[in-house]
């Protein structure tokens, strides 16, 4: 059960978490890590270039059939949803809002589970909203990898606080123990 | 939830009967996203089954609107990235106007938002006079919206402030007249648009323009066909003619990117001489 791709998703208090993550990723990950970030209150196309100043690893703002690079980055855009065309493809999706937000965390990790099956690891960040929940379910049912955020470090709990009532066993992560959690999945195979 | 009930298999015998029957070919969608719609359109005219989905499909012609229009994503927005207007506005259209006569297409217009927009542009920078729109979709259904110039009212606040940041100096509210929940913008703007059906996928080029727009449609489809729609393009725009595409798509990649100089960091690409 390898890892071929993780997903983080967040909202409301999740980008001071990232900041926290993105310098301690390892360089050499053997598989791509995808963002999807409710950006309401970061609406700028800059946000990944904030990201990238605090991450070991390059970030990159997702465009219309973006190649997926190992050990690299990308961050759904403002106002599109992001999908896996193949493993190695993403595609964007303008169509109508889910759970009030495009992009929404959880028809990322639905399409993730559609095309990486048990390949997926994935985790769910501080926010306001219940999107990401059903996606969390997604990957469980395929086999893949979850955690959430502990509720009691989330500057909004609700959202993780969702995915824990939705899957009372996840795995719950401390900020300080997320990149650790992710880099050991390398050895995940 | 989002249901997953379709394989893809299914995806591609469905195509295939859409395309006999009714000469519609989505085979070169993306993927991704059209078994998305395929899933939603599942959820929301409740089929239990992708099978029944498929007899409808098949059998009742009179279906076959609902699906082409649930398949299509036709989100749009007037003055969508205002950033993009605001190019258009101040150093496109301009040049543009040394032409004695400017054709505009906008390819993949849904209901019309983008076509008027333009039109205001081409009000406000004194050049409407000589310029003409053509406007057009493989959706009938959203081509007859889009000919009536009708929209909503609520979604006139979102517009306005989006004209505003595009470089609008006027009232926005002076382009339209309010009906109850709905406005109806100037005929003088529709005059200068010309509605029409066509498929990219399976139409031709029927005109020379100096600036053609297909934003947010080009995601929907494979590379392969969107270099098919590329060529498209070339041959129907003029020497030193102006692509523009969606905010988060590229000519890079493609086979037209040898010939076209992109603008700045905007998404519009000229041809060269
Ligand atoms: C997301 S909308 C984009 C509307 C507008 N251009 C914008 O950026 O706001 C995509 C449109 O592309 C149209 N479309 C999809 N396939 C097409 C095809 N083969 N030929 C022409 N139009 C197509 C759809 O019907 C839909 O109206």
């Amino acid at each position: 059960m390898g890892t071929d791709v993780f997903l983080i998703g967040g909202s409301a208090g999740s980008i001071l978490i990232l900041l926290q993550i993105l310098p301690h990723l390892d360089k050499d990950l053997p598989f791509p890590i995808v963002i999807i970030l409710h950006r309401k209150s970061f609406p700028q196309s800059s946000l990944h270039i904030l990201l990238e100043t605090s991450a070991a690893l390059s970030v990159l703002e997702a465009e219309d059939k973006t190649e997926l690079e190992n050990g690299k980055c990308y961050l759904a855009p403002a106002n599109y949803h992001l999908l896996f065309e193949t493993k190695r493809l993403l595609a964007l999706d303008a169509s109508e809002k889910v759970n009030f937000s495009r992009p929404s965390i959880d028809v990322t990790f639905e399409s993730a589970a559609r095309i990486f099956k048990n390949n997926v690891g994935a985790l769910l960040l501080s926010g306001g909203n219940q999107d990401g929940v059903e996606g969390l379910l997604h990957i469980l049912q395929n086999k893949g990898v979850v955690a959430i955020q502990d509720p009691a470090t989330a500057e909004v709990s609700y959202m993780p606080q969702q995915a824990l009532q939705a899957i009372p066993d996840i795995k719950l992560l401390q900020p300080d123990e997320m990149a650790t959690f992710i880099n050991k999945l390398k050895y995940n195979t | 939830m989002e249901l997953d009930i379709i394989k893809d298999e299914e995806i591609e015998l469905l195509l295939e009967d859409v395309s006999a029957l009714y000469g519609y070919d989505f085979s070169q969608y993306s993927r991704a996203s059209l078994k998305r719609r395929l899933n939603r359109i599942c959820v929301v005219d409740k089929f239990a089954s992708f099978a029944e989905l498929r007899y409808r499909v098949i059998n009742d012609s009179s279906y076959l609107q609902r699906f082409v229009e649930e398949i299509t994503v036709n989100v749009t927005e007037m003055f969508r990235d205002p950033n993009f207007y605001k190019k258009l506005r101040t150093d496109i259209l301009p040049l543009l106007g040394t032409y004695p006569f400017i054709r505009i297409w906008v390819a993949g217009c849904s209901t019309g938002e983008e076509a008027y927009s333009i039109a205001i542009l081409l009000q406000e920078v004194n050049l409407a006079h000589k310029a003409l729109i053509y406007a057009t979709d493989i959706n009938p259904s959203v081509i007859e919206k889009a000919s009536k110039g009708i929209f909503p009212l609520r979604t006139m606040k979102l517009y306005s402030e989006n004209y505003i940041n595009s470089g609008g100096v006027k009232d926005f509210s002076s382009y339209y007249t309010a009906m109850y929940d709905v406005v109806k913008f100037q005929s003088g703007l529709s005059d200068r648009i010309l509605f029409s059906t066509h498929n990219l996928v399976s139409d031709s080029s029927f005109n020379e323009f100096q600036l053609i727009l297909c934003r947010n449609v080009l995601i929907y489809f494979d590379k392969d066909l969107q270099n098919k729609v590329f060529s498209l393009f070339d041959g129907s725009l003029q020497k030193l003619g102006y692509l523009a595409l969606g905010d988060k798509e590229t000519l890079r990649f493609s086979s037209l990117q040898d010939r076209y100089k992109q603008i700045q960091k905007h998404k519009i690409w000229q041809k060269s001489n």
